[in-house]
């Protein structure tokens, strides 16, 4: 049997989980990472995409994240998301919110090098969709 | 001295002062217990960012390319002093405590020959300090329309302070706000937050965390980029949690001296008519026997 480690994931307005969680699926902007008890520290960017963590006690939960990071150590994870929700509270508005957001923040940029990005954020926002819906 | 009509007009306007004073105290208790979940509920966040920095500081702060953001532009010569307050009054000493603390800093730094710009977050702040800085301050961040803080307030006032640190208008960001720490007492406070504040994480933590050699994807440069924005945003969003409880907790025991005050004048008032009507009721009892014995 794996060992199992601490897991939070918080949002600036509320803590929406936080126990001991068997693995852990984390939307890193390099790619997906699993992660499993004692792993490397690592510290990585995510972009808009699901966590899904594997508690101990019930079953796997699901949540939409919009940006943020998260901070692995050997001894737990933690995701500090800029927006978050359970996969299941994500109604259709809430997303469209969040791409008009994303759009903005494509026609704000000033420089290219924040179009860019601005504008990575928006195509693996909208890449997104259709999983969710 | 007053008549009894005007007495009793002077109670009946009293107690229904005293009713609103009431009712502002409930409305306040209720906002107050919103207020303080909504801050309670903030704080993991600002803690865990917290230690991140601290992590990532030991990491690579000293280092030359550290960004600006967190080891400051190297001056001290212009300092932005974000001052957030409520939008409403009659909450205590909540707003002038809050301004006091920002205008005796502004003082010393004009004094010290510094250059000085006030932020105002709210309006009842910035009408304070408009008398004295009048020339100095930046348009204020209206928030009356908000009804609950969210984070998208406070990365809208960090996305302004931003761009002015962007285009060198400042070297130094204070940020002014109460914290809340019970319902009586609101502790008005200064917070550095361009360049950050590292605060001392625990030893315990430290010697688990910090000790380690983290791997960062994509690398450490850019996720500092990102991260010390969101910072200021954090720290900008929990002075305006904690403001929003403090106000609240003021508002809720000044209105309830104000309750307890109206009730007292009530009384005193009261016994005064009762004295009054008393009086002027001999009065007329004096006047019928001496009319009748007269006769």
């Amino acid at each position: 049997m794996a060992d199992n480690f601490n897991f939070e994931l918080v949002s600036p307005e509320q803590l929406l989980l936080s126990g001991e969680a068997q693995m852990v699926t984390i939307p890193g902007t390099e790619g997906d990472m699993g992660v499993l008890a004692n792993h490397a520290p690592v510290m990585t960017a995510l972009r808009p995409g699901l966590v899904s963590a594997q508690m101990v006690e019930g079953e796997e939960q699901t949540f939409f994240v919009a940006g943020g990071f998260a901070d692995i150590t050997p001894s737990g994870v933690t995701v500090l998301a800029e927006f978050s929700l359970p996969k299941s509270d994500v109604t259709r508005e809430v997303f469209d919110d969040q791409k008009r957001l994303a759009r903005e923040a494509v026609d704000a940029a000033e420089d290219d090098a924040r179009k860019t990005s601005a504008q990575s954020y928006l195509d693996q926002l909208t890449n997104l969709e259709s999983t969710l819906f | 001295m007053a008549s009894l009509k005007d007495l009793r007009n002077r109670i009946a306007s009293v107690k229904a002062t005293q009713k609103i004073t009431k009712a502002m105290q409930m409305v306040a208790a209720a906002k107050l217990r919103r207020a303080q979940q909504a801050a309670e509920s903030a704080r993991p966040f600002s803690q865990r960012m917290d230690a991140v920095m601290a992590n990532i500081a030991t990491a690579i702060g000293d280092s030359e390319g550290a960004p600006k953001l967190l080891s400051g532009t190297g001056g001290d010569q212009t300092h932005l002093l974000v001052v957030a307050t409520a939008e409403r009054g009659l909450c205590g000493g909540f707003n002038s405590s809050i301004s006091r603390l920002a205008r005796d800093r502004a003082r010393e730094l004009l004094a010290g020959g510094k250059q000085v710009k006030i932020l105002p977050v709210g309006k009842k702040g910035a009408d304070v300090l408009k008398r004295e800085f009048a020339d100095i301050m930046l348009p204020t961040v209206d928030l009356r329309d908000v009804k609950y803080v969210g984070f998208d307030n406070a990365n809208d006032i960090t996305k302004q302070v931003l761009a002015m640190f962007d285009a060198g208008e400042f070297d130094v960001a204070t940020l002014f706000y109460a914290e809340f720490q019970s319902v009586i007492s609101q502790v008005p406070t200064a917070q550095q937050i361009i360049p950050p504040e590292i605060k001392e994480v625990e030893e315990a933590e430290t010697a688990s965390s910090a000790s380690t050699v983290y791997d960062y994807e994509p690398d450490e440069a850019e996720i500092l980029e990102d991260l010390l924005p969101r910072n200021v945003a954090v720290q900008i969003f929990r002075a305006l949690l904690e403001n929003a409880a403090s106000e609240q907790g003021a508002r809720m025991s000044a209105m309830d001296n104000a309750t307890r005050n109206a009730g007292e004048m009530i009384d005193k008032l009261t016994l005064t008519f009762n004295r009054q009507r008393q009086a002027q009721i001999t009065k007329e009892l004096i006047e019928i026997i001496s009319g009748a014995e007269a006769l």
